[in-house]
């Protein structure tokens, strides 16, 4: 108890240079954790993305188009559980900032497929009644302030439509939910029966298949199987998981992980000079007071769990209002409008920001805790 | 007038060379100061290179055409006949094999990235011979060109370093068929050089695209030609096209990115530069705090407040400044030139870039570190000036 109330008033000594260097240590943490949202939202989907599930595409290329016949051929392969296509649809609805994912899929096929999509049975039916409709997720949804009923018109890029018109007109029917926190709730499916009839061109072909297997151990092993099931066909095929596809997609984009690591290392590299100064500071100008605290009986150690304690005081609350700062900017909301499909502070990172805590405590006051220990009273006194 | 300036003088003078006595602190604000710059700089870089790449894409005179609707090439078609219609414009420019307008099929193949290993989508564009005489820069530095009609390709530099197996003597699968990749070229770092060039004949029946296209590249003759050539087109009840100059379109297909990364760039920049104001603050308090009876001291002497505040205020300016020009120099000597890839949104294609560390970023770099410096300065020295001279004098 006496080391809490020294430590409290060693940091009440200055009170400026305390509350300077605890904002100091916040705006690191605060950083951290927007910068580790950010990296979330880069990659994801990959840790969501099903361990049961292969993503198998056209191996030349995602842009060219694999036969509806697959599926049952798909299915038929030992290990299959299930086969489901999805196609890109890839319209712009008003201007082309509003983007998101709209893909034709067949209804029964995606509440079988995904069960992270939670859907009330009312909307299932609502969906599965209206050929023109289609499931939205909630986030979609509240990002252009939609509403059960609309119409929402959707210019195509890429298929237009059998009476020669780009404009598609969809029945908002139904909504999703995520059944977890990573959930993408930004896609916008629409029915494969309506879109394969309207489209001017390419009954029957699809983008990709979605296929579900029965023992995820076994998934490079049934990749492959349908891979040489399609071989030296005009369309060969891509099979992986759908986490290495996935990461292969954020790959794309550039190497998100490095970035951001690369900028946490000057962050926290800065930080710790700051902080490390701090602490050095306040060891230097204190000698004489430690030194008086060593003659009236506390130990070498003790005097160097008292600055140790100093410095973990300060970091820990600088760090935990930054990372608590940070958990409520990211909760405002992404700042590129929407464009991230999920945006939020991952519990694991808490927890790892939590560690980097005492980690930084304990580099930053190592040093002059050090000094501290070794300090000889007499020498000291006489400073 | 000139009491007050000589005192600035040697205060200043004063407070600046005592800097090395407070070295520890002085070096954590300098040091964390250079921390922020040559992070701002770096991530910046990255925005100011994919703009460089589009931007040294488009030839003055040039212009696009489009699908109507299309944003890019990726989504756009063009029949061969729109081909003929739209080469045979007023306002394009001429040479001996006439009209100079490339009708261009652009598709997409998966090709690894060298750095990861997993696939990217490389950018394969069929192109007839004009393609070139619509690329001023285009140059084969590496093999020789492809034979029109056979299934051989050459790749832009770019691409050939930053994905697998494109280097002259290797081929790309398509389907069942193996192209080999004969020859390398650049384009003066445009976007073209990311890309993978087949003859649009060979390439046509191997995406089943018919006899069509995706954009027709036009040179004009003069930049004023383009309202003829555009009005011209977009009146003809035959086409149903969208015409843009170069620069137009290459600038919409950066925006996305541009965009966000600038963005987030900057919150970056701003939460750090706000972390750096704190540290600044303390070593100046520090020094402040350490002079204090030397300060009451000149202030007892006569020297008045307004050459006490300027004194911290240059001591601070300087170590930001010295710590600016440290962060901006890292970055440049870390970042400038280095090459990456990333895709690009707009035409769901791989681009390749180099990280563009110029002076505007260098310029503007520093210009935030002496804000930061000036933040971090100015409140101590307020502080410094106000402190009555008896009270001050007494302190340890």
């Amino acid at each position: 108890m006496k080391y809490f109330y020294l430590i409290f008033s060693s940091l009440k000594r200055k009170k400026l240079r305390t509350g300077l260097t605890i904002l100091s240590i916040m705006v690191a943490f605060i950083l951290f954790g927007y910068l580790t949202a950010i990296r979330q939202a880069f990659d994801a989907g990959v840790e969501v993305a099903g361990a049961d599930r292969l993503i198998v595409r056209h191996k030349v290329s995602l842009i060219q188009l694999l036969p509806q016949s697959y599926e049952a051929k798909i299915e038929r392969i030992d290990g299959v559980d299930n086969a489901t296509h999805s196609t890109w649809f890839g319209g712009v609805y008003q201007e082309p900032k509003n983007f998101f994912a709209q893909m034709p899929i067949v209804p029964e096929e995606l509440f079988d497929m995904y069960p992270e999509f939670v859907i009330s049975d009312e909307h299932k039916a609502a969906w599965l009644e209206t050929r023109s409709g289609v499931l939205v997720g909630r986030g979609l949804m509240d990002r252009f302030d939609w509403k059960l009923g609309d119409r929402i018109p959707i210019n195509a890029t890429i298929w237009g439509k059998k009476d020669g018109g780009r404009t598609w007109e969809f029945d908002l029917v139904a909504v999703y939910d995520g059944a977890e926190k990573g959930t993408d709730t930004s896609q916008f499916f629409i029915r494969y029966d309506f879109f394969d009839e309207t489209r001017a061109n390419g009954q029957g072909l699809v983008g990709w298949y979605t296929v579900r297997i029965s023992d995820p151990e076994r998934a490079a092993e049934v990749a492959a199987a349908i891979d040489a099931e399609f071989a030296n066909s005009a369309q060969e095929t891509k099979a992986e998981p759908e986490g290495a596809f996935i990461q292969g997609f954020a790959n794309q984009i550039g190497n998100i992980g490095f970035i951001i690591m690369s900028i946490m290392s000057a962050v926290f590299f800065t930080i710790l000079l700051v902080a490390g100064n701090t602490m050095a500071y306040t060891v230097r100008e204190r000698t004489n007071e430690l030194a008086v605290l060593k003659a009236i009986g506390f130990t070498d150690r003790g005097v160097l769990g008292l600055v140790l304690g100093e410095s973990l005081a300060l970091t820990l609350v600088g760090g935990v209002l930054g990372l608590g700062l940070a958990w409520l900017l990211v909760s405002m909301g992404d700042p590129t409008d929407g464009s991230f499909p999920v945006f939020y502070l991952p519990t694991y990172d808490l927890f790892l920001g939590l560690v980097l805590i005492v980690a930084m405590a304990f580099i930053a006051g190592i040093v002059p805790a050090l000094q501290a220990q070794k300090l000889q009273i007499a020498d000291a006194l006489r400073r | 007038m000139f009491n007050w300036i000589s005192q600035v003088v040697s205060v200043t003078r004063f407070s600046i060379l005592s800097l090395p006595q407070r070295k520890g602190s002085s070096a954590a604000a300098l040091l964390g100061i250079a921390g922020v710059v040559a992070v701002m700089v770096g991530v910046l870089s990255i925005a100011q290179g994919v703009l460089k790449t589009m931007q040294s894409s488009a030839g003055d005179n040039n212009a696009i055409v489009l699908r109507s609707g299309a944003d890019s090439e990726m989504m756009s078609g063009l029949g061969g006949d729109d081909a003929r219609i739209i080469a045979e414009a007023p306002g394009i420019a001429r040479d001996a094999s006439g009209a100079i307008a490339s009708p261009e099929l652009f598709v997409i193949i998966n090709m690894p990235m060298q750095s990861t290993g997993t696939d990217a989508n490389v950018p394969l564009r069929g192109v007839q011979a004009s393609a070139m005489t619509v690329r001023e820069s285009f140059k084969l530095i590496e093999g020789r060109m492809f034979e029109w009609g056979l299934n051989e390709v050459i790749v832009g530099k770019g691409a050939r370093d930053q994905f697998a197996g494109l280097s002259v003597g290797s081929s790309i699968e398509v389907g069942q068929e193996k192209w080999p990749v004969v020859g390398v070229f650049e384009a003066d770092g445009g976007l073209s050089e990311s890309e993978i060039w087949v003859d649009a004949a060979v390439l046509q029946p191997a995406y089943r695209r018919g006899n069509s296209y995706q954009a027709v590249y036009a040179k004009l003759n003069t930049r004023e030609s383009f309202d003829e050539f555009k009005d011209s087109l977009t009146s003809d009840p035959r086409l149903n096209v969208k015409v843009m100059r170069e620069s137009e379109y290459y600038d919409s297909q950066s925006t996305t990115v541009y965009n966000l990364i600038t963005g987030l760039g900057t919150i970056i920049a701003i939460i750090m530069g706000l972390g750096a104001v704190f540290g600044a603050l303390n070593t100046m308090y520090t020094a402040v705090s350490s002079r204090t009876r030397e300060i009451a001291t000149l202030r007892a002497l006569g020297f008045r407040s307004g050459p006490v505040v300027i004194s911290v205020v240059s001591e601070s300016l300087l170590l930001a400044f010295v710590g600016g020009l440290i962060g901006a120099a890292l970055a440049w000597l870390a970042f400038d030139g280095y090459r990456a890839a990333t895709l690009n949104w707009a035409s769901f294609s791989a681009i390749t870039f180099a990280f563009d560390v110029n002076i505007k970023l260098l310029a503007q770099g520093i210009i935030f570190a002496m804000l930061i410096g000036l933040v971090g300065g100015l409140f101590p020295a307020i502080r410094a000036a106000r402190q009555p001279v008896a009270q001050a004098l007494r302190e340890l």
